[in-house]
């Protein structure tokens, strides 16, 4: 990546937000989305962000994971100014330091199990055969093995979300970003990813997960609740669930 | 760049066969505009071929040997000549050679008179074997004997236009005419043969060969053409290569050196309709292309469709990191593929056309394609896929990610 942006290197924390906001005109009316969000993450955290829907959490996601821009504020990922990046450059963090999870799966229709996984690693120089091997190891990390010239119609929820964990982690990202996971899937389902998410954190994995589900939003070490826009409090989760 | 041309072909040909139908309607467009540009050109091909064999047919399958010197030579003040010596030469060890004639053309005045009536006409002296090369069938009286070459005999044998330009009756045999100042006895009529690409081939005037050469006979040295028929098996470019060899070989002309001398075919006059066929081929063809840009109309249509269908998609690739240039390329290669995918179809297509029309008409010969046709089939249609799918590649590309994702 080129560092010609503004670095801070001496920032030992992961994600460092000073006073993030984001507004939206609609119609007359100005929506303050977020108003003055400042969190700082260190590495190997699992900070859950939990709001009622309309409390900015999405907008949020989508800052942090550099798809939106932020009105006001300053954001640095792993030391670099993201506001001053291209989209072309932004695409390059994603691709590099994002792992994104979401509620809908959003896998790639057409493509098997195997390709979604490997999909990310086509933005980047690799070969086919070394991209087919790295995409082959993260769908058994995630226990996949057995899967992997499935279309995505052909497998249930729960195993989808595995193929989009496993196309997360096959970039090794520094993020996980995940937007309510488990918001699609039946409770066994979900505790099974939400297990999974806790292997992975116990790797060392950086995860950051939004939701609106209290249980969920427990099992991590941070709980940070976000109301219009605004964080009401930030507190430690209990001891996560096994 | 080439990763992501091999990576945006891979995904481009998956997309094309996830939509077989889809695709092939709507490559339909340039399909047909292919097609009708391919038959269009080997129909036309295969008439020129047609018109080509008519021409021999209509009686010179022979060539024409000139002396040729470059006017930076001429201005030197030196000539190139053919001598009765090449004709000899040629006689003696050319192969592939019906019937072979000089031809010394009057070197001074070629005006030709007839008691008060007076015309210029092309006074050619020649033997015998004119009459095959040039299928020249005299009406009546008789053509040039060899013993009246022989015996320098001031005769000849006139054209049906100098017949009537003299006034002359109709059959004007054992008249006389006064060519260059010396009288001749009329021997002979040709038949008519009516003019060909403007060229009246009914003015002409002949004698003798050694008559001719008599009379320009103070000049020391002479130049002649040479006129030859091919026997039946004999091809035209064999003939033409030996030839050559033998005349440069001796006018003893270096290798670096250029020839002397041109070697003209009938096929000459073959040309000329041929470029009338190539210009007709041009506007037909420019006619027929309009209908590669309704094509391309149509892969445009079908690209933005494809687009909007595929915002989702569009938006998951950015997320993970697809630049624009990567989302430009798919759907720009995607486009182009359909586009060449149907030039290849078109181009089948329009050669069976060609095929099938020219074998139901009698004597046509087989349509063909020529390969520069078939390159500029296939190099428009890519083109058209590329010019038209620059719209929707570029909508794709400047998708905002967020919007994308929720797009539903």
């Amino acid at each position: 990546m080129k560092l010609d942006v503004k670095m801070n290197t001496a920032d030992e924390n992961l994600i460092h937000l000073n006073e993030i906001s984001k507004h939206y005109e609609m119609g007359s009316t100005l929506v303050r989305a977020l108003d003055g969000i400042s969190v700082k993450i260190q590495r190997g955290d699992w900070v859950s962000f939990i709001g009622s829907s309309g409390s900015g959490k999405s907008t949020f996601l989508n800052i942090l994971g550099c798809l939106d821009r932020p009105t006001r504020g300053e954001y640095f990922l792993n030391g670099v100014y993201v506001e001053e990046l291209g989209p072309n450059q932004l695409a390059e963090i994603r691709n590099r330091e994002i792992g994104f999870i979401f509620q809908s799966f959003n896998l790639l229709p057409r493509a098997t199990a195997l390709g979604n996984v490997m999909q990310p690693l086509v933005y980047r120089r690799i070969g086919h055969r070394r991209r087919r091997e790295m995409a082959r190891e993260a769908l058994d990390r995630v226990g996949l093995g057995d899967r992997m010239d499935h279309l995505p119609n052909q497998l249930s929820g729960g195993q989808r979300q595995r193929v989009a964990i496993a196309r997360a982690l096959v970039t090794e990202p520094s993020i996980l970003l995940a937007d309510e996971p488990t918001g699609n899937l039946d409770s066994r389902t979900s505790a099974d990813i939400m297990q999974l998410f806790d292997q992975l954190h116990s790797e060392g994995q950086t995860l950051i997960l939004v939701t609106h589900e209290e249980d969920v939003a427990g099992l991590g070490d941070r709980v940070i609740e976000l109301l219009d826009g605004k964080i009401i409090r930030d507190r430690r989760a209990g001891e996560p669930l096994h | 760049m080439f990763h992501v041309i091999l990576e945006s072909t891979r995904s481009a040909l998956i997309s094309i066969l996830a939509h077989g139908l889809r695709s092939f309607l709507t490559t339909l467009g340039i399909v047909i505009g292919v097609a009708s540009v391919v038959a269009v050109i080997s129909l036309t091909q295969g008439m020129s071929a047609f018109i080509g064999e008519s021409f021999s047919s209509l009686g010179s399958n022979s060539l024409t040997i000139q002396s040729y010197t470059p006017i930076s030579e001429a201005m030197r003040g030196v000539r190139a000549r053919l001598t009765p010596e090449d004709l000899e030469l040629i006689e003696r060890r050319a192969e592939g050679v019906a019937s072979i004639t000089p031809i010394l053309y009057a070197s001074r005045s070629s005006q030709v008179r007839h008691a008060a009536q007076t015309t210029f006409s092309q006074i050619m002296g020649t033997t015998y074997a004119y009459r095959d090369v040039a299928q020249a069938w005299v009406h009546s009286g008789r053509f040039i004997a060899e013993s009246d070459n022989l015996t320098r005999r001031r005769v000849t044998v006139i054209g049906e236009k100098v017949r009537d330009d003299l006034g002359l009756p109709e059959n004007p045999v054992n008249e006389y005419v006064e060519l260059g100042g010396e009288w001749f006895k009329i021997i002979g009529l040709l038949e008519a043969k009516g003019d060909v690409m403007g060229f009246d081939q009914d003015d002409i005037v002949l004698v003798p060969y050694s008559t001719m050469r008599s009379l320009v006979g103070n000049q020391s040295q002479i130049d002649i053409q040479i006129q030859l028929s091919l026997s039946e098996q004999a091809a035209v470019d064999d003939v033409t290569r030996q030839l050559t060899a033998l005349l440069r070989n001796a006018h003893n002309l270096e290798p670096d050196e250029d020839d002397d001398f041109r070697i003209n075919t009938a096929e000459q006059l073959m040309e000329t309709f041929d470029t009338i066929i190539n210009m007709v081929t041009l506007v037909i063809g420019g006619i027929v292309s309009i209908s590669l840009l309704v094509g391309g109309i149509g892969i445009m249509n079908i690209m933005l469709v494809s687009v909007t269908e595929r915002t989702r998609e569009i938006g998951i690739c950015k997320a993970i990191g697809a630049k624009r240039h990567h989302i430009l390329a798919q759907f720009l290669i995607e486009a182009m593929l359909l586009s060449l995918l149907g030039g290849l179809i078109g181009l089948a297509l329009g050669y069976g056309l060609g095929t099938a029309i020219s074998s139901s008409i009698d004597s046509f010969p087989p349509a063909s394609i020529p390969l520069w046709a078939i390159a500029l089939a296939l190099g428009f249609s890519g083109f058209v896929g590329v010019l038209f799918g620059i719209l929707p590649a570029a909508k794709a590309a400047n998708l905002d990610p967020i919007d994308a994702l929720r797009y539903e």
